[in-house]
């Protein structure tokens, strides 16, 4: 039996989970990585992605469309812009963060343009993951 | 002297008044625990937030990389007000305080000879501030149709001020708000949003000991985050504003409700004795004209 650690998501809005976790898959920006317990402490930020938590019994998934995990060795915090639980997430709601993204794209000024445009594929990534259609 | 009628009269709308003012009292007794359980839930967020961007900032201030949005752009000669006011009245003192402020505020900067910008959240405090300052006004957001604030509405907002910073609009943008004491007290706040402002961050002593690793680095952690900051800071002044904002017409419509009391119960001991004036008075009559057969 693995060691475990305290997880925390907490959404500007609500705390979607705080429960002990063995390890946590984290969409990082430069990569995804899992945190388990006794990691170096790092703190990392997020594209849009699904934060995978193993705990006892069944896994979790989360959506997160931003933010920033921050690892200790005592345990993952990821405080995400935007959280859902995969099961909450319809297609309405990837509708929406696929509007808002090509929007920002779309604004964006030339240096963030590489940056917006793989925000857009990261969305629809997680779409047909979760078995939906990322429609532009 | 006014007539038995008239009085009935009074009497009768001030309890109609009463009885939307204790309405009103119980609406937002109802609304103002929803909305200090949204500032409940956001708390977690903002401390972390707040904990981990303080740290990195610590590190990074006064270092000429600093991102812009930390180290200010190096003049102060602009000011941005941000100023959040409710989008209805009848709240008691709680447009008028942070209007109050806001002013004083701008009457300050402006004898120091700065320039002074500001963008109104909210009806009343525009409707207020245009009397003496309309020239001032760039902008104004409207939260008249949203029910209850989200993290989204923030982000707008964080959005346009972020906007007209990267457009050298301003040099310093600060926000008012009220911050809930608790329901009778709330206190007219200004914060600095730009350059980010952070007090001593208090980080126990188990965060302090840990040398972080940073992804992608620290200077694009600070400069993804910082924005994010902007968005927090004006997050959680909506909901204590928001929870301000109830609980003042709380207490003001409590006040409201006691006072129709009070004038009911004096008027209608003054129906009572005028009306006795009468019968004596009737009474009087009668025997008189009884006396004089």
């Amino acid at each position: 039996m693995a060691d475990k650690m305290q997880f925390d998501l907490v959404s500007p809005e609500r705390r979607l989970a705080s429960v002990e976790a063995t390890a946590v898959q984290i969409p990082g920006s430069d990569g995804d990585f899992t945190a388990m317990a006794n990691h170096a402490p790092v703190i990392a930020t997020l594209r849009p992605g699904i934060v995978t938590v193993q705990g006892a019994g069944t896994d979790a998934k989360f959506v997160v469309t931003g933010g920033f995990a921050e690892v200790t060795p005592a345990g993952t915090t990821v405080l995400a812009e935007r959280a859902l639980p995969a099961g909450e997430v319809t297609q309405e709601v990837i509708d929406e963060f696929v509007a808002s993204a090509v929007a920002a794209r779309d604004n964006a000024t030339p240096e963030m343009l590489d940056q917006l445009t793989k925000q857009v594929g990261d969305i629809a990534l997680v779409a047909s993951e979760l078995g939906l259609q990322a429609r532009q | 002297m006014p007539s038995l009628k008239d009085l009935k009269n009074r009497i009768a709308s001030v309890k109609s008044t009463r009885k939307i003012t204790k309405a009103m009292q119980m609406v937002s007794a109802a609304k103002l625990r929803r909305a200090q359980e949204a500032a409940e839930a956001s708390r977690p967020y903002t401390e972390r937030f707040n904990a981990v961007l303080g740290g990195l900032a610590k590190a990074a201030a006064g270092s000429e990389a600093a991102p812009v949005l930390l180290r200010g752009t190096g003049s102060d000669n602009v000011h941005l007000l941000v100023v959040m006011t409710a989008e209805r009245g009848l709240c008691g003192g709680f447009n008028s305080t942070i209007v109050r402020l806001a002013r004083q505020h701008i009457q300050k900067l402006q004898s120091e000879g700065k320039t002074v910008k500001v963008l109104t959240v909210g009806k009343k405090g525009r409707e207020q501030l245009r009397r003496d300052y309309g020239g001032l006004l760039v902008g104004h957001v409207d939260l008249s149709e949203i029910k209850t604030v989200g993290y989204a509405n923030a982000q707008a907002i964080a959005a346009d001020i972020l906007n007209r910073f990267d457009a050298g609009e301003f040099d310093v943008a600060t926000i008012f708000f009220n911050r809930f004491e608790n329901v009778v007290t709330q206190v007219p706040t200004a914060q600095q949003i730009i350059p980010a402002k952070f007090d001593a961050v208090t980080t126990d002593s188990a965060d302090a000991s840990l040398v972080y690793d940073y992804e992608p680095s620290e200077e694009g952690v600070l400069a993804t985050l910082l924005p994010s900051g902007v968005a927090t800071a004006i997050f959680s002044a909506l909901l204590e504003n928001g929870a301000s904002e109830q609980g003042a017409r709380m207490s003001a419509m409590d006040n409201a409700t006691r006072n129709a009391g009070e004038m009911i119960d004096k008027l209608t001991i003054e129906f009572n004795r005028s009306r006795q004036a009468v019968i004596t008075n009737e009474l009087i009559e009668i025997i008189s004209g009884a006396e004089a057969l």
